[in-house]
């Protein structure tokens, strides 16, 4: 009776590997660091954290939780509430029905992929600030934190890639 | 039974995912007309998410320490003798402020002047970054609980900040002055002209507004002007740093951003009776705080 009960505790534990390592990027990303100019380059993480688990592990980071997460993002980061969420939302959804295409592939053909996502996130989070503040920001700021996001994926991989190890297997 | 299940799910899931983008893009267009509901959403996350930040910026903290630590060492000599310089010429303007002092006090008891308008401030560390290219702000880690109310005006002794635009129970977020959507009432310290000081998520936010002929040159003072009643008047905000032959105007603000670890939150009124001692407030909120001011911030 007993093991069972801590069996199942340990696999509740495993299933939400992704959605605490997604909400844990959203804490890191929101840390102040003393980096001049930092704050506006931040990598998102989130993103990256969202792009792998669609392709590897769906099933445990349902829309729900992706929806939740965009919107803690935008609450701490400040970008208007719901923002963040379409954005990661639409990532995640492309990735999903992408995901046949990215399994088998060699790391570097992925991270092309995660360019392609991100760059399109990056796009629609700039389109999405214009519509809210009514008016195109021109900013390189946005193409920087593109460019450091791309720069950053591989040790976010390899990071998940160690995590993803405790997750359960799919069913 | 499973092989049922797959699609089905899978239906369920795409299902989900428009109807969450819906709901998405809805809370976008709500945080536009209704601010309060979406605040509250917002300031829900922050409370709950402030003191894991505390936790989480400890060794972040320790990190910087020690790498201004041992930056420090290195400059050591340098800022000695520049420390010794800058004291030597500190001292005759103490000198000299005395002097003033005793000087406007006895003009102030000619003119029955009631003073400048009382503050207390309550101070704030900054837990979280507000991040991305298009926002500029902070979160800090005091809120309604604290005393702080929306509206008021987080300094450093070097300047303006900003100022608090959402409210938390225990978090608040500061929309710094460089900020897009920032708006602060300022003047020109030498000429006393008004002007709105306006973000555009640069590090140099413009002057607009300015009154027409206003002659500007770089290197003028930048204080706030107290209209609108919301700032105190003459807190330090920055100096012009350009001026274009097309009238636009650029200010360097005084406040490091890059270490911005605390701040203060002026709580500020504009009070109709002078009062005879500075400590004896009618709001309970902040009679035990020992970082109440007794006197105006600006003084410094």
């Amino acid at each position: 009776m007993k093991g069972a009960f801590w069996r199942r505790l340990d696999l509740l534990a495993r299933r939400m590997v992704p959605a605490g390592l997604s909400l844990f990027f959203v804490l890191l990303a929101a840390l102040p660091l003393p980096i001049p100019g930092y704050s506006s380059i931040v990598p998102m993480l989130v993103l990256a954290s969202v792009f792998f688990w669609a392709i590897h592990q769906p099933s445990l980071l349902p829309p729900v939780v992706v929806f939740a997460i965009g919107l803690a993002q935008d609450a701490l980061s400040g970008a208007p509430m719901g923002a963040g969420a379409v954005v990661v939302l639409l990532a995640y959804g492309v990735t999903v029905s992408q995901r046949r295409f990215f399994h088998n592939r060699s790391f570097i053909q992925v991270w092309v992929g995660f360019m392609v996502v991100a760059a399109a996130a990056a796009v629609l989070g700039w389109l999405l600030t214009a519509a809210n503040v009514g008016l195109f920001v021109p900013s390189r700021a946005a193409l920087f934190q593109y460019l450091l996001t791309v720069a950053v994926y591989p040790l976010v991989t390899w990071l998940l890639h160690g995590a993803q190890r405790l997750t359960p297997s799919e069913a | 039974m499973a092989r049922v299940a797959a699609p089905l799910r899978g239906a369920a899931q795409r299902f989900a995912l428009g109807f969450l983008l819906l709901a998405a893009f809805g809370l976008m267009f709500l945080g536009k007309s209704d601010t309060h509901f979406v605040e509250r959403m917002r300031t829900a996350v922050t409370d709950v998410a402030t003191p894991i930040l505390e936790a989480m910026a400890q060794p972040v903290a320790a990190v910087n320490r020690t790498i201004a630590y041992l930056g420090e060492l290195a400059v050591l000599r340098e800022e000695n003798a520049r420390l010794r310089e800058e004291n030597q010429r500190l001292r005759s303007w103490h000198a000299a402020a005395l002097r003033l002092d005793a000087e406007n006090k006895s003009l102030r008891e000619i003119l029955n002047y009631r003073g400048p308008d009382r503050n207390t401030f309550v101070s704030a560390r900054v837990v979280a970054d507000g991040h991305g290219p298009f926002v500029k702000s902070k979160l800090v880690n005091i809120g309604s609980r604290d005393g702080i109310e929306k509206g008021q005006a987080a300094v450093t002794q070097l300047g303006l900040v900003g100022r608090v635009t959402e409210l938390g129970e225990r978090s608040a977020r500061i929309l710094m002055i460089t900020d897009l959507n920032s708006r602060i009432p300022v003047l020109v310290e030498e000429n006393r002209a008004r002007a709105i000081l306006a973000g555009d998520n640069s590090e140099r936010p413009q002057l607009v507004f300015l009154p027409q002929g206003t002659k500007l040159r770089p290197g003028q003072r930048i204080v706030t002007s107290g209209h609108g009643g919301a700032l105190p008047h003459g807190i330090p905000v920055g100096v012009v740093s350009s001026v274009d032959d097309n009238g636009s105007v650029r200010v360097r603000p005084f406040v490091d951003w890059e270490r911005l670890e605390y701040t203060q939150i002026i709580d500020y009124e504009i009070e109709a009776v002078p009062l005879s001692s500075p400590t004896s407030r009618s709001r309970g909120a902040f009679a035990p705080r020992p970082a109440a001011a007794p006197s105006g911030q600006e003084d410094r």
